[in-house]
C-alpha cells in the first residue's frame, strides 16, 4: 500500500468518527468503562497476588528429629532432606538452638524456663520451605516418611485455605476479563455497524469500481483502533491518579505494602492500550465482512 | 468480449432466473438485452460483472473465468468492465469531478492520471462546467451522464448498463443513447438492458430477448418486439 493510500485511510476512519458524533461518543464510553473495569481489576489482582506470594513465602514446615539422634545421624538427615527436588530453603535449629530462641520470646518470664538446660526438652528441628510453596503439603508428606523424622508441623488448614482462595482470585479474575473483553467487543462491532450501515451505498459503489476488500476494511479498521485507543485515555488517567494516591496515603496503615506505581501502573496503562487498539480494530472486522459480499 | 456456454442461474430461494443461456458477444458490439420484468435480464446483467454468480454453465468476460474467479480477483475483473444503473449510484457529498476521480482512487491511480484521466471523461460527457457542482445541483440526465463518465475513467473494454435510461424523460434519453453511440464508436463492447422501445427500433443493434430464462431471440439488427 502507498502511503498517500494510508493517510486516506486513516482520514477516512477520522471523519467516520466525527460523522457519527453520538454512536463514537457511545462506544469509547463503553470502550472507556470496560478499560476501567478491566484496569481496576487488573490493580487489584496483581496486589492480590503480590499479597498472596508474601503469605506464601512464608509457608515453612518444622521438621521434628527424633530424640536420642546422632549428630552425624542428623547431619545424614539434612542431606536427605535436601536431596529431595521439591525442597527450597532448609535451616537447622538445634535443642540448644530451639531454647534460645524461646527465651527470647518469653523475654520477662524467662524464669518459666529455669531448670530446662539440664533436660532439654525441645527436638532437633530443621525449618524447611518448599520450592513452590503450593508444594508443601506433598513435601511434608514426603518428609515424615524419613525415617529418622518424629513429626512434620506445618499450618495445614490454613495453607491449604489460603491456597484455594489465591487461586479462585486468579480463576475468577481471568472469567471477568475475558467476560468484559467480550462485551467491549461487542459494543465496538455494534458502533462500526452502524457506521458502515450509514456507507453501504458507498461500500457498494466502490466493490463495482473495483476497489479491493482491504482497500474498504482500512478505514473502519481505523476508526475501530481510534474507538479503542480514545477508550483507553481516561482509563490509564484515572487509575494512574487513583493508584498513586492510594500508595501514598493508605500505605503504612495496613500491614500489607502496595506494588509500587512504577512499573505496575505503567504495564497496566500498556495492556489497556493494547487491549483498546485490539478489541477496536476485531470489533470492526466482525462488522465489515457482512458488507463487502457484493 | 463475453461468452455463455450453457449458463443456468436457480437462487437460493429456489427461483430460477437463467435455464440454458448461450451467447457470444464479440469486441466493439453493441448489444441491447430486452425482455418482460422478471424475465432473467438482470441477472444476465449481473453476472457479467460478477455480482451474481452462475450456478451452471461456464462464463468468459474479456479473458476471466468468472465460474472459477477467486474472490480476491473480482476486484480486477470489474477494473476492465464499466458499470451504469437507472439509479446512477452517485455519492451525494461529492462533487461531480470527486464522483469521477473515486473510480480511479480505489485502485490507487498516481494523482496525475486521476486529474488528467477526469477532465478528459467530462470533456467526453460534456460536463466539464458541472465538474465542482454536487449531484444533486444536477439534473437526472446530467447524473447519468456523470454515472457514465466514471464507468469510463478506467478505459474500460466493455461498459455494462442497466436501464440506463429508466428514470429519464424521452428527450435526455435520446442525449444519453447518443453518448453511447459515441462510446460505442471509440471502440467499447457495450451491453445494456432496456425497456425503451423506441430507442431500441429507430438504433437497429444487435438485440437479444430474455424471456423465461432463455434467450428467446437473437437478431442483427433487431426491433424491440413487446408492447410496452
Amino acid at each position: 500500500m502507498k502511503i498517500s493510500t494510508f493517510a486516506r485511510h486513516g482520514r477516512e476512519g477520522f471523519r467516520n468518527l466525527s460523522r457519527n458524533g453520538w454512536m463514537t461518543f457511545a462506544s469509547i464510553s463503553s470502550v472507556t468503562i470496560t478499560l476501567l473495569l478491566l484496569g481496576v481489576f487488573l490493580i487489584l489482582a496483581y496486589n492480590v497476588q503480590l499479597f498472596s506470594q508474601q503469605i506464601e513465602d512464608q509457608v515453612e514446615m518444622n521438621v521434628l528429629v527424633k530424640d536420642g539422634t546422632e549428630r552425624a545421624q542428623v547431619l545424614e538427615l539434612e542431606r536427605q532432606i535436601k536431596s529431595l527436588p521439591a525442597v527450597g530453603e532448609v535451616t537447622f535449629v538445634s535443642k540448644e538452638d530451639g531454647l534460645q530462641q524461646l527465651k527470647e520470646k518469653l523475654k520477662d518470664n524467662q524464669e518459666l524456663l529455669n531448670g530446662l538446660e539440664s533436660e532439654n526438652p525441645l527436638p532437633d528441628k530443621f525449618i524447611v520451605k518448599a520450592k513452590n510453596p503450593t508444594d508443601t503439603g506433598y513435601v511434608a508428606e514426603k518428609l515424615s516418611a524419613l525415617p529418622l523424622v518424629e513429626k512434620v508441623n506445618y499450618a495445614k488448614d490454613t495453607v491449604e485455605k489460603l491456597f484455594s482462595v489465591t487461586k479462585f482470585v486468579r480463576n475468577s479474575g481471568a472469567v471477568f476479563v475475558v467476560g468484559l473483553s467480550f462485551l467491549a467487543l461487542f459494543l465496538i462491532s455494534n458502533t462500526i455497524k452502524v457506521t458502515i450501515f450509514a456507507r453501504r451505498r458507498e461500500i457498494e459503489i466502490m466493490k463495482l469500481v473495483g476497489a479491493t476488500n482491504w482497500f474498504i476494511r482500512w478505514p473502519f479498521l481505523f476508526e475501530g483502533l481510534l474507538i479503542g485507543l480514545f477508550g483507553s485515555i481516561l482509563p490509564i488517567l484515572l487509575l494512574g491518579i487513583g493508584y498513586d494516591y492510594l500508595v501514598r496515603k493508605v500505605a503504612g496503615v495496613m500491614l500489607f505494602t502496595f506494588a509500587p506505581f512504577d512499573p505496575l501502573v505503567y504495564s497496566v496503562a500498556l495492556i489497556l492500550v493494547g487491549i483498546g487498539a485490539l478489541i477496536g480494530m476485531i470489533g470492526s472486522m466482525m462488522s465489515i465482512s457482512r458488507f463487502l459480499r457484493v | 468480449m463475453i461468452e455463455m456456454h450453457d449458463v443456468w442461474k436457480t437462487y437460493p430461494n429456489g427461483a430460477v432466473a437463467l435455464q440454458g443461456v448461450s451467447v457470444r458477444i464479440d469486441k466493439g458490439e453493441f448489444v441491447y438485452v430486452v425482455g418482460p420484468s422478471g424475465a432473467g435480464k438482470s441477472t444476465f446483467i449481473k453476472l457479467m460483472y460478477r455480482e451474481e454468480r452462475p450456478s451452471q454453465g461456464s462464463i468468459f468476460v474479456n479473458g476471466f473465468n468468472i465460474e472459477r474467479l477467486k474472490e480476491r480477483k473480482i476486484p480486477l475483473l470489474r477494473r476492465q468492465i464499466g458499470v451504469v444503473f437507472q439509479d446512477f449510484k452517485l455519492l451525494p457529498t461529492l462533487t461531480v469531478s470527486e464522483n469521477i476521480a473515486f473510480a480511479l482512487e480505489v485502485i490507487e491511480a498516481p494523482k496525475k492520471k486521476i486529474k488528467q484521466r477526469t477532465a478528459e471523461v467530462l470533456e467526453l460527457v460534456g460536463l466539464s462546467e458541472k465538474a465542482s457542482a454536487l449531484p444533486n445541483e444536477l439534473s437526472g440526465g446530467q447524473q447519468q451522464r456523470v454515472s457514465i463518465a466514471r464507468a469510463l475513467i478506467n478505459n474500460p473494454a466493455v461498459i455494462i448498463a442497466d436501464e440506463p435510461t429508466g428514470n429519464l424523460d424521452p428527450e435526455t434519453s435520446w442525449d444519453i443513447m447518443n453518448l453511447f453511440e459515441e462510446i460505442n464508436r471509440r471502440g467499447t463492447t457495450i451491453v445494456m438492458a432496456t425497456h425503451n422501445k423506441e430507442i431500441v427500433n429507430t438504433m437497429k443493434k444487435r438485440v437479444l430477448a430474455v424471456e423465461g430464462g432463455r434467450i428467446a431471440r437473437d437478431e442483427r439488427r433487431g426491433v424491440y418486439g413487446y408492447e410496452n
